[in-house]
C-alpha cells in the first residue's frame, strides 16, 4: 500500500459560489441592485420590506422581490400588497437560501425581467447563522435586528453581522417601551464590522425610512458607476 | 445547523476527486476552517460519521483546522489576528479594522489516500 496525499483546496460551498458569481455577473449586466435581507425570525423583515417596496415604487423605482421560507406563501401574499411582483421561494426545511434556489426562481418569473428593474430584494430565511456562508449574488448583504431581540445579538452573531454591509434597527417605535439600550446596540453592531451603515426603521410609522432609501439610491448609483 | 449539507458537498467533492484514484481507501479528510465561517467542529465531526457511511469515504478520518481571523488595518497598514471575534480591532495599533483577509473559509485542503501498488493510476492521467 501506498499512502497519498492529495491536495485539493477547493471552496466546500464551490457549487454555490460559482453560481453566485454567475448571478451577481447577471446583476451587474442587467443593471439591477440586489439586497439580501437577513435576520431572526420574527425581525420584522417581511413588514420593513413591504414599506420599502410600496415607498420605492411610489418614487418611481421598479422593485420586485424574492422570499425564502421554510413553508407557506404567507410572506409573498403580505409583500403582494405593496403592489410589487413578489415570488416565495420555499425551501422545505432547508434554512437558508442558496444561489442555485434564487437562480431557479429568476428563470421562469412570469412578467419580471432583471433588465427591467432597478432594485430586487431577496428576503433570506429568518436564521442569523446559516445565511451568512451562502453567497446569492448580492450586491449588498443587509442584517436585521429588532430593537425586541437583545442588544448583544450582534456579538452572539458576528459571522453574519461581520459580512453585512448594513445593518437596519427595526420597531424604533416601540424602543422606549422595551428599554432597548440603542447606544449599546449601534456600539455592539460597531465592533463586529466598524464601516457599517446603520439604519434605524419603523416599518409601522415609517420613521427612519428616508435614509435608507437615500443609501439604497446611493448603492444604485454607484453600481453604475 | 448547515453543517450536514456542507459535510455532504465535502463527501460530494472528495467522491469525484476519488475518480482519478481507482480502487483507493481515504484514510484522511482535510478541512481549513475559518473561525468567522460559523460551523461548530463537534457538529461537523458528527455529520462527518453519519455522512461518510457507504460512500468511498467510509471508515475516514475528519481533521478540521481551524483559521485565526485576521484584518488588515487601514490606519497602520498591518495584517494581524484579532483578539476576539467580539471586537474587530488592528492588534498593532487598536483602531478599528472591517477588512478581513482570512476567516471566512470553508474549504477542503486535502485528502490522504491509500492505494494498492499495483494498478497505480498517475495524477496527470
Amino acid at each position: 500500500m501506498t499512502t497519498r496525499i492529495v491536495e485539493l483546496r477547493q471552496g466546500i460551498l464551490k457549487k454555490n459560489d460559482e453560481l453566485a458569481r454567475g448571478l451577481r455577473d447577471r446583476f451587474e449586466a442587467a443593471g439591477v441592485l440586489v439586497l439580501n435581507l437577513v435576520s431572526s425570525p420574527g425581525t420584522g423583515k417581511t413588514a420593513f420590506l413591504e414599506r420599502t417596496l410600496r415607498q420605492l415604487r411610489e418614487q418611481g423605482s421598479r422593485v420586485a422581490a424574492l422570499v425564502g421560507d421554510l413553508e407557506t406563501d404567507n410572506d409573498a401574499r403580505r409583500l403582494a400588497a405593496s403592489g410589487a411582483p413578489v415570488r416565495q421561494i420555499n425551501t422545505h426545511g432547508i434554512c437558508h437560501l442558496e444561489a442555485e434556489m434564487v437562480s431557479r426562481h429568476l428563470e421562469d418569473w412570469e412578467g419580471v425581467e432583471l433588465g427591467g428593474l432597478d432594485y430586487l430584494f431577496i428576503e433570506n430565511v429568518g436564521n442569523l447563522v446559516c445565511p451568512s456562508s451562502y453567497d446569492l449574488g448580492e450586491k449588498v448583504r443587509v442584517a436585521l435586528l429588532s430593537v425586541t431581540e437583545g442588544e448583544d445579538k450582534p456579538l452572539k452573531y458576528p459571522t453574519l453581522f461581520n459580512s453585512a454591509d448594513a445593518a437596519v434597527l427595526t420597531k424604533i417605535d416601540i424602543a422606549e417601551a422595551v428599554g432597548f439600550e440603542r447606544e449599546a446596540a449601534l456600539r455592539n453592531i460597531r465592533a463586529i464590522r466598524p464601516d457599517i451603515r446603520i439604519f434605524e426603521t419603523s416599518a409601522k410609522t415609517g420613521l427612519g425610512m428616508n435614509p435608507w432609501l437615500d443609501y439604497l439610491a446611493e448603492e444604485k448609483a454607484a453600481r453604475r458607476a | 445547523m448547515h453543517e450536514l449539507s456542507l459535510i455532504s458537498s465535502v463527501v460530494e467533492s472528495v467522491t469525484e476527486s476519488l475518480e482519478k484514484y481507482p480502487g483507493a481507501r481515504v484514510v484522511e479528510v482535510r478541512l481549513k476552517v475559518g473561525a468567522l465561517a460559523s460551523v461548530i467542529e463537534d457538529s461537523l465531526q458528527f455529520c462527518y460519521g453519519i455522512a461518510i457511511d457507504g460512500t468511498p469515504l467510509a471508515g475516514s478520518r475528519l481533521v478540521v483546522t481551524v483559521l485565526p481571523v485576521t484584518v488588515h488595518c487601514a490606519a497602520c497598514e498591518k495584517v494581524g489576528a484579532i483578539e476576539s471575534l467580539q471586537n474587530f480591532r488592528c492588534p498593532h495599533c487598536g483602531e478599528p479594522a472591517s477588512d478581513v483577509r482570512q476567516g471566512r473559509e470553508l474549504e477542503i485542503d486535502s485528502i490522504e489516500i491509500e492505494e494498492a501498488e499495483k494498478g497505480l493510476k498517475s495524477e496527470e492521467q
